[in-house]
């Protein structure tokens, strides 16, 4: 403390502070200000209360009082409600009325929405009204929120949930560290509740035509009026399976983390794990597309840092590769962004204000169309939009030739961190693809999609023979994650129901899959510091029970009937028989590759004979309680998956079908020519 | 204007705020020059009282706006002040408000604390106001003897007095809208910055620094006052309307030249290629908050100058419809003009050049300085736009990179007060040695380069935007390169600015160094305050964009 105790730099502090509080009694003066006042001879002013209503059950019904505060009359023209599609609240009738000063209003709004199930409501309540007679401004229209329905709240819970464990892990006293990763760990136990609790609530059964879009647990509110920004997330078919995927892997990462020592700054590791899982959470539940980008780049620092400083070797090359390529991939979705937003047609805010355009992802896709659009540059605009977008999303996938940051990423990451990357940060990238590419410009990805195809089964094979080429074990599961989007894409680019309800189920197959894996290498990693597939033999003999996990889930990874793989990789490859042969065939022949390098890691490690220099640190050291905690889950989860998939596939039928319809195309089960 | 241009008589209410910046620089020089030592204390709390009075007196002392909303077209909003040679509207005290906060927080600063080792890394400390004033290094000090004021003290009245007097020259600039106040506000700023500069006075560096920047700006500033004597000739008055108008109807090779030459002027403040040569040198050589100081306060001024003069006008509504795109230097809307064009290239060339020369640099000045010339390029987008939505941008922009770039210099400050060097090396290892001051720099760091969700990128974000617009309205092939261009160069800026944060966070520290930093407390909470509004404002951008779009100068149009 070295400011020194006179007079005048208490004088100075106090300025400062008057100063602060100067600047927030100014903002609060100005938000609530309205517009100037009216001239003197017509001093009718508006006052309304309550701002904003919400209600939370249908038939509930609330008052709205509506006085004049003013000196002269002021008369009230026309109540309506005002909203994007069949409005769920209704008014009873106001007769057109002058009130005088002093007198009030009461206008009663009782919230029926039309359909039942997990449907919340948005309208804004429009009061028209004039100054006084023959005012010279004409009408002017002051506006209240109306919000109605269950469940507004959990989306918003579970995606800031990890970050209200930060200042416990940031100001948790020194000399009790060892408590910090059970911090950590209960700080994404509330997630995995709200995930759970969301699976629960969702219903599967919930169409578009039964309102908000076919979102559920929707939360909607203005943030930035400026740009027509809004604070806008619920969850469809689509995202709800990878939203409580994330919670899982994000609890399951945290267990894995717990062999980071204390001395390696745990307080850091652990803090930007949590800010991670926000961002990830994020992306998957916003419907606005700046809150989509906002979460999307937040994704990035935690894990440049994650991987540079926790890292192996060659970490800071990794990191800032990692950083600087997906970064790229990022600011040409902002373009795109950018674009799609000065291309989209007018409409209202959630609380009634009306907007130039818009960023709101379901008025994108439903009230928007992009086709006829000027072309842009020389380019058809939503090709064009459309190929800057999936190159972006590409870059996150990853996909063949844009996937070089991968391997050396995963590498050189710490365990639980590449369980994360794996696990979820790839699937950003497709489920970007979904929800914006197809979505909202379901011409441009027909007119694309044999690349697409194409480039999902070069994946397949490239990411096969690289896997078969590696020596390193996070290497060889690094390119078979490459090889197993190559599925997701293939299913994606064929447009059959079967495809693409099997591209997502591959989605969190993979997720569970590709996690399993890492944290297996894992095990092994921590106790040998080694990874290489020829240094290793015969570990059957000393950690039997490993070996069964590992061989399960190396089984998983190639596809064996019976787990969670090959319900994905058959359902997209059925489905796309009919529209992409060519491009079938090749990634079948890639389940060959799979099943060689697959076996063959099997192989190398858990079979033949065990160097003795392994024998001291793996012999009687078969999985612990912390490993079987993490493993476990994921385990009993492909089993699951593989032998009764139907739960899952129910989750996104309904939000496919939706999809599907936008494009226009018959829709087969298996695609025709079958 | 509404009513008309004001008399002289009555000019003077709505200068309160300039009037309080003025009063309170005298005040400051009487304090300093009495016989009795005045203590940096009270210095401080004038200089203080003086900024802060100046900010909040401008609310206060505003004429009430017709909304926005109800204009009529024609019709402006502001007032004329000395029969048209200054305004006072919204984009003026937009700036005011700006100019008072950086002024404030480069005060507190540079006076807040008494520890610490100067300011020049390795060299003695200095007898200026930035090293404590009875530094046992230094061979004048010494026990004053009774009644003389001691050397540093005095120093210290003399950089408050020019500090206010810059934010007030900072303030003339921004209200200017007479080619005569534009050149005399301008130059009262850039005089006032060479002395600044050279404030360090036992730095050869800051001596040269401020020989450079004399010596490039009396250049760069007479070839501007050359420039506007033909546009007196060309236009025949010295408003910056009827200038505007006449220079959009000369012949190209004439209103090329002129522009050229009053270019080079506002591009000097701006610091945008082909102007920012002086920028590393001075950034550098100058003592640490008066570099900060200068990243805001005069480059921000310039940009606002630069709009006035280039595509604000209060009589052209360049958005409403049937507006003679003509009659104007950079539009709105339609394709570009030529102006526009060779701005959108100085937009770009100085984004490009800022960013790669940052690259190789190991000095945290130097690179900072660098990085405000990227900044500028961002920033001299929105003159290549010139859309309302442009402006907005421009001044959201600014906003937050007041508070972004305060917290990296301040940072830097208080990386010297606490006896490291300026060097990146010196950075090493810092996230274990100063773990606040490490997140605050990094933080500050990161919003420069864009990332959500700090406020760098809902002002990267309002930049881009506005520019996509204008090409998506008409503007042409240009203005979809420059947003190319300002993403590309947001990916090449990233790799300096998490190369700041890679060497705080991965890097071993210095053999040697010691293991706790002992960062002054004030420094500390400086750099908190302005990280802190950097998230902030990332994370709740509405009040500043509310407080834009209430000061723009140009209108949405219908």
């Amino acid at each position: 403390m070295v400011i020194t105790r006179r007079v005048p730099f208490v004088l100075s502090g106090a300025l400062v502070a008057a100063a602060i509080a100067g600047c927030i009694v100014a903002w609060g003066a100005s938000a609530r200000a309205g517009d100037a006042p009216p001239p003197p001879e017509h001093a009718g002013l508006l006052h309304v209360r309550p701002s904003s209503v919400a209600f939370d059950r249908a038939g509930e019904a609330a008052q709205v009082t509506i006085a004049n505060g003013g000196a002269g009359p002021l008369a009230v023209t026309a109540v309506r409600v005002a909203s994007v599609g069949e409005p769920d609240f209704t008014t009873g009738p106001v007769p057109r009325r002058t009130l005088g000063p002093g007198e009030s209003l009461a206008v009663t709004v009782v919230y029926r929405p039309r359909a039942g199930g997990p449907r919340q409501s948005f309208a804004a309540l429009e009061i028209e009204h004039a100054d006084g007679p023959g005012a010279s401004t004409g009408p002017r229209v002051d506006i209240i929120a109306l919000r109605g329905g269950e469940g507004r709240f959990l989306l918003t819970l579970l995606v800031f949930s990890p970050l209200f464990g930060l200042p416990f892990l940031l100001l948790w006293p020194r000399g009790r560290e060892r408590w910090l990763r059970w911090l950590a760990l209960a700080a994404t136990l509330v997630p995995l509740g709200a995930a759970a609790r969301m699976l629960a609530t969702f219903d599967p059964a919930f169409p578009r035509a039964a309102g908000n879009f076919g979102y559920q647990m929707v939360q909607h509110v203005v943030w930035i009026r400026a740009f027509n920004v809004e604070y806008h997330v619920g969850v469809d078919g689509l995202s709800v399976g990878l939203t409580a995927l994330t919670a899982l892997i994000a609890t399951v990462a945290a267990i894995g983390s717990w062999s980071i020592p204390l001395a390696r700054n745990l307080r850091g590791y652990l803090s930007l794990l949590l800010v991670l899982e926000t961002g990830m959470l994020g992306v998957f539940v916003s419907l606005d597309l700046f809150l989509f980008y906002v979460f999307w780049e937040m994704v990035l620092v935690p894990m440049f840092f994650l991987i540079g400083l926790w890292g192996g070797p060659r970490r800071e090359y990794a990191a800032i590769k990692f950083f600087l390529y997906t970064l790229l991939g990022s600011v040409l979705i902002l373009l795109a962004i950018i674009a799609l937003y000065y291309a989209s047609r007018s409409t209202i805010l959630v609380d009634g204000t009306p907007a130039a355009h818009t960023l709101d992802i379901p008025k994108l896709v439903h009230l928007n169309d992009f086709d006829e659009h000027p072309a842009l540059l020389g380019f058809k605009f939503a090709n064009l939009v459309w190929v800057l977008l999936f190159v972006g999303f590409a870059i996150k996938v990853p996909l063949v030739p844009l996937h070089t940051w991968l391997p050396d990423a995963h590498v050189e990451a710490p365990t639980a961190v590449s369980v994360v990357l794996a696990g979820i940060l790839l699937k950003m990238g497709t489920y970007g693809m979904l929800r914006l590419n197809w979505a909202i410009l379901p011409s441009a990805t027909v007119w694309a999609s044999p690349v697409v195809a194409g480039l999902g089964a070069l994946a397949v094979i490239y990411g096969g023979l690289c896997a078969l080429a590696s020596v390193d074990l996070k290497r060889l599961v690094a390119y078979s994650s490459i090889g197993h989007l190559g599925f997701c894409l293939i299913g994606m680019a064929a447009l059959t129901p079967i495809a693409v309800n099997g591209a997502i189920f591959q989605m969190l197959s993979h997720g569970v899959v590709s996690a399993l894996l890492f944290l297996l290498v894992g095990v092994i990693y921590d106790r040998t510091g080694e990874r290489g597939l020829d240094a290793f033999g015969g570990v059957a003999t000393v950690m039997p029970r490993y070996t069964a996990v590992f061989a399960l889930g190396f089984f998983a990874s190639l596809g064996l009937p019976g787990l969670s793989g090959f319900i994905g990789e058959v359902m997209t490859l059925l489905g796309s028989l009919g529209r992409f042969r060519t491009a079938t065939v090749v990634a079948a022949f890639g389940l060959v590759l799979a099943a060689a390098y697959n076996l063959w890691a099997i192989r190398r490690i858990h079979f033949g004979v065990l160097p003795e220099r392994w024998r001291a640190v793996l012999a009687g050291r078969d999985l612990d309680g912390r490993e079987w905690a993490s493993l476990l889950p994921l385990v009993l989860l492909a089993l699951a998956m593989g032998l009764y998939p139907a739960p899952v596939l129910e989750l996104s039928a309904v939000s496919v079908s939706d999809l599907l319809a936008l494009f226009g195309l018959p829709i087969t089960g298996l695609g025709g020519g079958l | 204007m509404t009513g008309g241009p004001l008399s002289n008589a009555a000019s003077w209410r709505p200068l309160i705020p300039e009037l309080i910046l003025a009063v309170g620089t005298i005040v400051v020089l009487a304090v300093g020059l009495g016989r009795r030592a005045a203590s940096r204390g009270w210095l401080l709390a004038l200089a203080l009282a003086t900024l802060l009075g100046a900010v909040a007196a401008t609310p206060l002392t505003m004429e009430p706006s017709i909304p926005v909303g109800q204009e009529a077209p024609g019709a402006v909003r502001g007032l004329a002040l000395f029969g048209g040679l200054l305004a006072r509207d919204g984009f003026a005290d937009f700036f005011k408000l700006l100019f008072g906060a950086a002024g404030a927080v480069v005060v507190l600063s540079s006076f807040a604390s008494r520890e610490g080792r100067g300011d020049e890394p390795g060299e003695r400390a200095l007898g200026g106001v930035l090293a404590p004033a009875a530094s046992i290094a230094s061979p004048t000090a010494g026990p004053p003897s009774s009644g003389e004021p001691r050397r540093g003290d005095r120093d210290a009245a003399e950089y408050a007095a020019l500090l206010l007097s810059v934010v007030l020259g900072a303030d003339l600039m921004a209200a200017a809208t007479d080619l005569l106040t534009a050149y005399l506000a301008l130059e009262f700023v850039s005089l006032l910055s060479y002395v600044l500069a050279a404030f360090g006075r036992r730095s050869r560096r800051s001596a040269e620094a401020g020989l450079k920047y004399a010596i490039y700006g009396g250049v760069a500033t007479g070839a501007m006052l050359y420039g506007f004597s033909w546009l007196y000739g060309l236009a025949g008055t010295t408003e910056l309307a009827g200038v505007r108008a006449a220079l959009a109807s000369a012949p190209p090779l004439v209103s090329g030249t002129i522009l050229a030459l009053c270019l080079a002027g506002l591009g000097f403040k701006m610091a945008v290629v082909p102007f920012h040569s002086w920028c590393p040198d001075v950034y550098e050589g100058a003592p640490t908050p008066v570099a900060a100081f200068f990243s805001v306060v005069p480059k921000a001024a310039g940009f606002a100058l630069a709009f006035r003069f280039l595509v604000g006008s209060p009589e052209a509504t360049l958005s409403v419809a049937g507006a003679d795109a003509g009659a104007a230097l950079v539009t709105g809307q339609g394709p570009a003009t030529v102006v526009a064009s060779v701005l959108a290239v100085i937009a770009m060339v100085s984004m490009t050049l800022g960013n790669l020369a940052a690259i190789p640099q190991r000095k945290l000045k130097r690179l900072l300085a660098y990085s405000s010339i990227a900044q500028a390029g961002n920033l001299a987008m929105a003159l290549a736009v010139g859309s309302p939505a442009a402006e907005r941008a421009l001044l959201v922009y600014l906003g937050i990179y007041l508070f972004m770039n305060l917290a990296a210099f301040l940072a830097v400050t208080a990386l010297v007060r606490a006896g490291e060097g300026d060097t990146l090396d010196d950075l090493a290892g810092l996230g274990g040695r100063a773990p606040l001051l490490s997140l605050g720099l990094t933080l500050a760091v990161l919003s420069l380069a864009g990332l959500p969700p700090l406020g760098g990128f809902v002002a990267k974000f309002a930049m881009f935007s506005a520019t996509i617009e204008r090409g998506a309205a008409g503007g042409g092939p240009i203005f979809y390169a420059l947003a190319a261009a300002g993403v590309a160069n947001t990916v090449v800026s990233v790799y300096y600015y998490a190369r700041v944060a890679k060497v705080i966070y991965f890097d071993r520290p210095r053999a040697g160094a010691p293991a706790r930093l002992p960062v002054p407390l004030s420094h500390a909470a400086l750099v908190g305050i302005t990280a802190a509004g950097v998230v902030a404002l990332g994370i709740y951008a509405p009040p500043l964009t509310a407080l834009a779009e209430k000061s723009a100068l140009l209108w949405p149009g219908p």
